[in-house]
């Protein structure tokens, strides 16, 4: 061992590397967004393509009111981490609450459009392209929206419990950045599925 | 912890020699990075002896016209687990197992930046290769004969729909090509969170070892390339199970579109395997050329250029599923683009050998082989490019001769060039290097007799995935000459499995730097310990080891 060769260590200056877990995050996002990339792809492919009916502008309505809660949901989570950066621990809880419930709110309106899709449209993921590739694009979406509101209830329940300290701003950031990527997307799946596909 | 400290070393002194299920728990459950590194490569050892163990039967099955030695159902199930073997649990594997024992080390860090994400890609990846393999028992849900996929690597549409693979085969293929890609975007991520945060005082990118650099692109490739393929995964289970109809095409779904998701992935996974290769070149060439490498921000710009440039090549393989030509024409120029940063880098490492004093060890002797073979390889490659001639030999064995030459002639060698470089490191001693020139030398061999012929009966005609021919082909002589090359590169196989088993028990002691290289890794002993680094070190230039052997002359004040 004591062979090893001697490396000189004498860190003076203020060395200073990015946050790991940014870092992963960004990259997880770019994966993830390849992997929405080609199921907008597929979706845009078939559009119009499918043999059967029902057709998307028959049964596709605008879903403005729980849009418009998941992307303020970004903006609560943002309040969330900048109210731990200053230290206002209940107020952080509050905003992460707000997530929580806009998140919810929104995963209600997608299983009750699923839910009228089905029993009223009679429109499945086996039914046509359409239903094929619509299910399996919002539900990808969905799913991701599920696992982003385990992890902010997980923070939640430690918000209230008080396990939730200005030490862990860097794990809230992280995410809230996971957070808001869900966010993006549905963005774009809103423009493709419901404004652009609608009428194809 | 201080007063545990002794305790445990009371311990340790105490009891030398572990019971072995301590010592397989002490596996199991690790998250140390060189240890999941050493797992990764000897799980993908053990694959690339069963994925050459396949491509010996058949080899035997087209030695000579209508043979029958295998049947025309198990010669499907061969090519197929052969090529998913290969690609999937054996190159990704082992070469993200070098990346995770060297990344860290070279970048002076304690450890990857996530361990338990690292350990976790790594039994995810494991679990996909032994579900692969599990389905020559379950592939007909257990009910007595198993089988294994028989669909091809590729897997086109529509013959992977329920009706055209019953049974349970074709889902065991995709569920494992799954479980392997989301092993490989969780290892990737890992690599590059690990280079950007990571690095020890005094590395910024501009010293960061090339190895380094090339891991990080050839990460970046995974998340856009492989992620396609997940996806593509995923909607052929939901055709599979759920009854969608992505690739039916009763449905009006498409199987170009397979093709295009498949290639999307397909093709930008050839680069995230030769980038490592190329990666080990960097490293080795100029210690065995005794230079610094030539060029070093023109080998990381080409890198970061071929990665670009890969994600727009992939319709090449695709030549006659009958595009526009404009698409076409798009494909064929996008395909030789490429050529132009990879021809950076073979000039660069000319460069870096001209004028060395070359030190022709087994590893340096791989890495020239290497540089010959990619050449060549890239040669076929800019005809196979030119879609007119594509579409003469689409689908031929001048194709698999290609891109053979680019996976074992050029990846292959690279890696056992690592081999014989790392693997004093690894276990402390060195391998033999009269072993590793018998190795050498039946490899090459064996490797030009195979495949520089398997090029003429493509041109021929002879199309791949064809478990017999006729007599009167004419191809016989030839396939006789390609199976015979077989034998030696298995016998070199042998020797070098036998040379790493027994170099591990009776190899030459290493020390902590056998090559007096220059690169952080040797700065520790061999093998290194838990903690990798005493003390963090600190850089100054892209030599550190260099800057400390030689303090008249460091590498800091040219660079």
């Amino acid at each position: 061992m004591s062979e090893a060769a001697f490396i000189n260590s004498n860190a003076d200056v203020p060395w200073v590397m990015p946050s790991r877990g940014i870092v992963g995050m960004c990259c997880l996002i770019i994966a993830e967004a390849s992997i929405f990339i080609i199921f907008i792809a597929a979706y845009v492919y078939y559009l119009g393509k499918s043999l059967t009916g029902p057709k998307p502008h028959e049964v596709l309505e605008l879903p403005i009111f729980t849009s418009i809660c998941l992307l303020s949901s970004s903006a609560t989570v943002h309040f969330a981490v900048s109210a731990l950066e200053h230290g206002k621990r209940s107020l952080a809880t509050l905003w992460l609450a707000a997530t929580v419930l806009l998140g919810g709110i929104f995963l209600a309106g997608t299983a009750h459009e699923w839910y009228q899709l089905i029993y009223e449209h009679g429109l499945t993921i086996r039914t046509n392209l359409f239903g094929t590739t619509f299910y399996s694009l919002v539900g990808l979406h969905a799913s991701h929206v599920i696992v982003g509101l385990v992890m902010l209830t997980v923070a939640l329940i430690f918000s209230l419990t008080g396990g939730l300290t200005t030490r862990h701003i860097n794990r809230l950031e992280v995410l809230s950045l996971y957070w808001h990527f869900v966010d993006a997307v549905w963005v774009v799946v809103f423009l493709v599925v419901y404004v652009l596909g609608r009428n194809a | 912890m201080a007063t545990h400290a002794p305790i445990a070393d009371a311990v340790q002194e105490a009891a030398p020699r572990r019971y072995w299920l301590e010592v397989l728990h002490d596996w199991v459950t690790t998250v140390d990075h060189k240890k999941i590194g050493l797992m990764y490569i000897g799980y993908a050892l053990i694959f690339m002896l069963i994925g050459g163990f396949q491509a010996l039967l058949m080899r035997i099955q087209l030695a000579v016209p209508n043979n029958t030695f295998v049947s025309p159902q198990v010669y499907n199930r061969l090519f197929t687990m052969h090529g998913t073997t290969m690609v999937f649990f054996v190159g990704m594997p082992i070469l993200f197992g070098f990346g995770n024992y060297l990344v860290p080390l070279m970048i002076g860090a304690r450890d990857m930046a996530f361990p338990r994400l690292n350990a976790f890609s790594f039994w995810v990846s494991a679990f996909a290769g032994i579900l692969l393999y599990f389905s020559y028992l379950g592939g007909s849900g257990l009910y007595g004969a198993g089988t294994a996929p028989d669909v091809s690597w590729f897997a086109y549409a529509p013959l992977t729909a329920r009706v055209f693979s019953p049974g349970h085969s074709t889902d065991y293929w995709t569920l494992a090509v799954f479980l392997s890609g989301i092993g490989s975007i969780g290892t990737a991520v890992n690599i590059v969170a690990t280079a950007v945060c990571m690095r020890c005082p005094g590395m910024k990118l501009t010293r960061m070892p090339l190895l380094v650099w090339l891991y990080t692109v050839m990460s970046g490739l995974v998340f856009v390339a492989v992620s396609p393929l997940t996806a593509a995964q995923i909607m052929l289970l939901l055709d599979r199970y759920l009854g969608s109809h992505f690739f039916d095409t009763q449905a009006g779904g498409s199987a170009i579109l397979w093709i295009h998701f498949f290639w999307i992935f397909g093709h930008p996974e050839v680069y995230v395997l030769v980038l490592p290769a190329f990666a080990f070149a960097n490293e080795i060439i100029p210690v065995f050329s005794r230079k610094a490498i030539f060029g070093y921000p023109a080998m990381v710009a080409a890198s970061v250029g071929i990665g670009f440039i890969s994600l727009s090549v992939w319709a090449h393989h695709m030549f006659t599923v009958g595009m526009t030509s404009g698409a076409n024409t798009f494909f064929t120029l996008s395909t030789m683009a490429v050529s132009v940063p990879t021809g950076i880098k073979i000039f660069n490492w000319l460069a870096t050998m001209w004028g060395g004093k070359i030190h022709f060890t087994t590893s340096m002797k791989f890495a020239v082989g290497f540089l010959f073979q990619f050449l060549i390889a890239g040669l076929t490659g800019i005809m196979l490019a030119v879609s007119p001639f594509d579409w003469q030999v689409h689908n031929t064995y001048f194709v698999i001769a290609h891109f053979h030459y680019v996976l074992v002639g050029s990846i292959l060698f690279m890696i056992f060039s690592a081999f014989y470089y790392w693997y004093p490191k690894m276990t402390g001693r060195m391998l033999s290097e009269k072993l590793g020139t018998v190795h050498f030398w039946l490899f090459l061999i064996g490797f030009h007799v195979t495949f520089d012929t398997m090029h003429f009966p493509g041109l021929l005609g002879m199309p791949r995935h064809i478990y017999t021919y006729q007599v009167d082909r004419g191809w016989g002589t030839l396939n006789m000459i390609v199976s015979s090359g077989a034998i030696f590169q298995a016998i070199a196989i042998l020797v070098f499995v036998y040379n790493m088993v027994n170099s591990y028990f009776r190899g030459r002691m290493a020390g902590p730097d056998p090559w007096d290289a220059w690169t952080l890794e040797w700065a520790v002993p061999s093998p290194p310990p838990h903690y990798n680094f005493a003390v963090t070190p600190v850089v100054e230039s892209r030599r550190p080891l260099w800057d400390l052997k030689h303090p008249d002359d460091p590498d800091s004040q040219y660079e």
